[in-house]
């Protein structure tokens, strides 16, 4: 009853849900131009930052891996502006206070990744800031989703149907699972991409995330298939999955097995990486979407415990 | 959270990343500042120059092979800058009727603690066609390397050394040459352009001045070393390193060959 009244509290605003949404994807747009820095060996091509050859807007001839490193700062640097103004509107408008920090903490978010991606340039991409660069980009990306999520009409209006869940794992745990196996799988391919550790690591985790996320999939749409909000996103987790694991092979094979004696990245390379890239950032989303929803709609069931010389008189 | 919370912690957020920005833009223009004209490494004071008698020093000479069929040069394609219009091959194993271009052979040991100043003439590494020339470098720690740009294009040349400072610095069309000295001895030390990424050099710094790098007939040829027992090191950027031991007597000249075989894939 509490959370009913809470949720008829905060009114939906179709401008703001929108906005939100457009962020969301334009941070897909951001990731997908990182992506392209890197597999076009790219990411050095501008030596300077924060300007970019001495500038902070004007264009530069507009050749080799400069289209791609100063279009990714560019666009990169719209999503600052973007996520600044849902951060501000969130706190103008918004009732809920928990959103209100998740808003300024996505602009936090937003900040960092700008400093790591300056301090990629600036110390020469070492491996390790590389990477964090990449998964804190899918990390604000998932953040940009959940505002998105959060604002939409359903979350805001919709009274929630909820079951318990008995079961051990629990599905919530299955979830939080599932967004651990593929931020580690995250580190790894960020790790091989960056030359920091054999493509083997993340090869290997790939067996690991595709049983978990099958195990977590399997289990809300055997026992949950009737609540649509865990459905749908355990659904599209699923076919992500497999559209991944096949980019992740084409990827391999174009990369390791064929490329590795290439004097350039060639395109069937670079389309194979950077389509994994922005999948696989699409399919942390939705598993942080499916644990939100399993969140809200299953709970997990808690059995009274009673003290032990209460079960038992005779030990008194 | 209320909503002045919010606001002051993205105010904070906001001049925390101008300050950085305009911290890091004054960083930039200082280190700028310092790299143009001299060059950025340098060295500390060598030790005097061991005297060599020119009446008794000998030379090494011989040619280098490559065992096998040679594999088949890498593609390149510059369509992504009208700027570029070289040769459209790569140069990671160059063999012309079996023999080995680009293989850098140098003294690995037996020079004992001799030391020798580095010659006042800058070695030049020019870029013209896309492409690095030579592909293959030799020079002293502490000698200028003097790099310039004969390309329509910008470029940036960025050593990714193990030993050696890193730098990366981009070198617009007609711009002065840029000059950089390395400290530390490194065989094999990777340059590469980051906007045609097909550009790579290697560039082996040594404390000697016996080296050399094999031409497109697989010859090289050492002068002036000292008699005595040595070890000389054979190394390609694919293909790996190996040593031989030598030994000159006085005016000597001794020839030393060498062969590779394709490396194990």
């Amino acid at each position: 009853m509490g959370n009913r009244l809470k949720a008829i509290e905060t009114p939906y605003n179709r401008a703001h849900h929108a906005f939100a949404i457009f962020t969301a994807c334009a941070t897909l747009v951001v990731i997908t131009a990182g992506a392209l820095v890197t597999s076009n060996d790219a990411g050095l091509s501008v030596p300077d930052w924060p300007t970019s050859f001495g500038y902070l807007i004007k264009v530069p001839h507009f050749v080799g891996g400069i289209r791609y490193e100063w279009s990714h700062r560019m666009v990169a640097g719209s999503l600052v502006s973007l996520t600044l103004a849902i951060a501000l509107w969130t706190v103008v408008v918004e009732r809920r206070r928990w959103l209100r920090w998740l808003a300024v903490g996505a602009f936090c978010t937003v900040v960092a990744q700008a400093v790591l991606g300056g301090l990629t340039v600036l110390l020469f991409q070492p491996p390790a800031i590389s990477t964090a660069h990449a998964t804190v980009a899918q990390t604000f990306f998932c953040i940009a989703v959940a505002i998105a999520l959060f604002t939409g009409r359903k979350w805001v209006e919709e009274q929630p149907r909820v079951e318990f869940d008995a079961r051990r794992p629990s599905l919530f745990t299955l979830t939080l699972l599932s967004i651990f196996v593929l931020y580690v799988q995250l580190v790894l391919g960020g790790m091989f991409r960056h030359h920091g550790l054999s493509w083997w690591p993340h090869v290997v985790h790939a067996a690991v995330v595709s049983f978990v996320l099958v195990w977590t999939a399997v289990r809300a749409l055997s026992v949950y298939s009737r609540i649509e909000a865990v459905r749908r996103p355990a659904i599209l987790m699923l076919s992500l999955l497999i559209t991944q694991l096949c980019l992740g092979f084409t990827a391999f094979l174009t990369r390791v097995a064929w490329g590795h004696n290439a004097a350039q990245p060639e395109l069937p390379m670079v389309v194979s990486t950077v389509t994994h890239v922005a999948v696989g950032a699409l399919l942390l989303a939705t598993t942080v979407i499916l644990a939100i929803q399993v969140w809200r709609h299953v709970p997990v069931a808690f059995e009274e415990r009673v003290p032990q010389a209460q079960q038992d008189p005779s030990a008194a | 959270m209320n909503k002045k919370t919010g606001w002051a912690m993205m105010t904070v957020g906001t001049l925390a990343l101008c300050g950085l920005l305009a911290l890091a833009a004054c960083s930039k223009k200082e280190n700028a500042e310092q790299s143009s004209g001299a060059p950025a490494e340098s060295t500390a004071p060598a030790a005097a120059a061991t005297p060599i008698d020119p009446a008794t020093v000998a030379t090494v000479n011989g040619t280098v092979k490559f065992d096998g069929t040679a594999p088949k040069a890498s593609k390149i394609d510059m369509s992504q800058d009208p700027g570029c219009k070289g040769a459209n091959e790569a140069e990671n194993v160059v063999v012309t009727g079996g023999d080995l271009a680009n293989v850098f052979v140098y003294v690995k040991d037996g020079l004992g603690s001799r030391t020798f100043d580095a010659p006042k003439d800058p070695v030049v590494l020019d870029q013209s066609g896309c492409k690095y020339h030579p592909h293959v470098l030799g020079v002293m720690t502490g000698q200028t390397v003097q790099i310039k740009n004969d390309d329509p294009t910008t470029h940036n040349i960025h050593p990714t050394p193990k030993d050696n400072r890193e730098w990366n610095e981009s070198q617009p069309p007609s711009s002065p040459a840029i000059e950089k000295s390395f400290a530390r001895e490194e065989i094999m030390l990777p340059v590469k352009c980051n906007q045609h990424p097909w550009m790579k050099m290697y560039i082996n710094v040594v404390k000697s001045p016996f080296y050399a790098v094999t031409d497109k007939s697989g010859k090289y040829e050492i002068k002036g070393l000292p008699p005595g027992d040595y070890t000389l090191a054979f190394v390609h950027e694919k293909l790996g390193e190996q040593d031989q031991k030598v030994t000159v007597a006085p005016k000597d000249t001794k020839t030393v060959d060498a062969s590779f075989k394709a490396a194990a894939e």
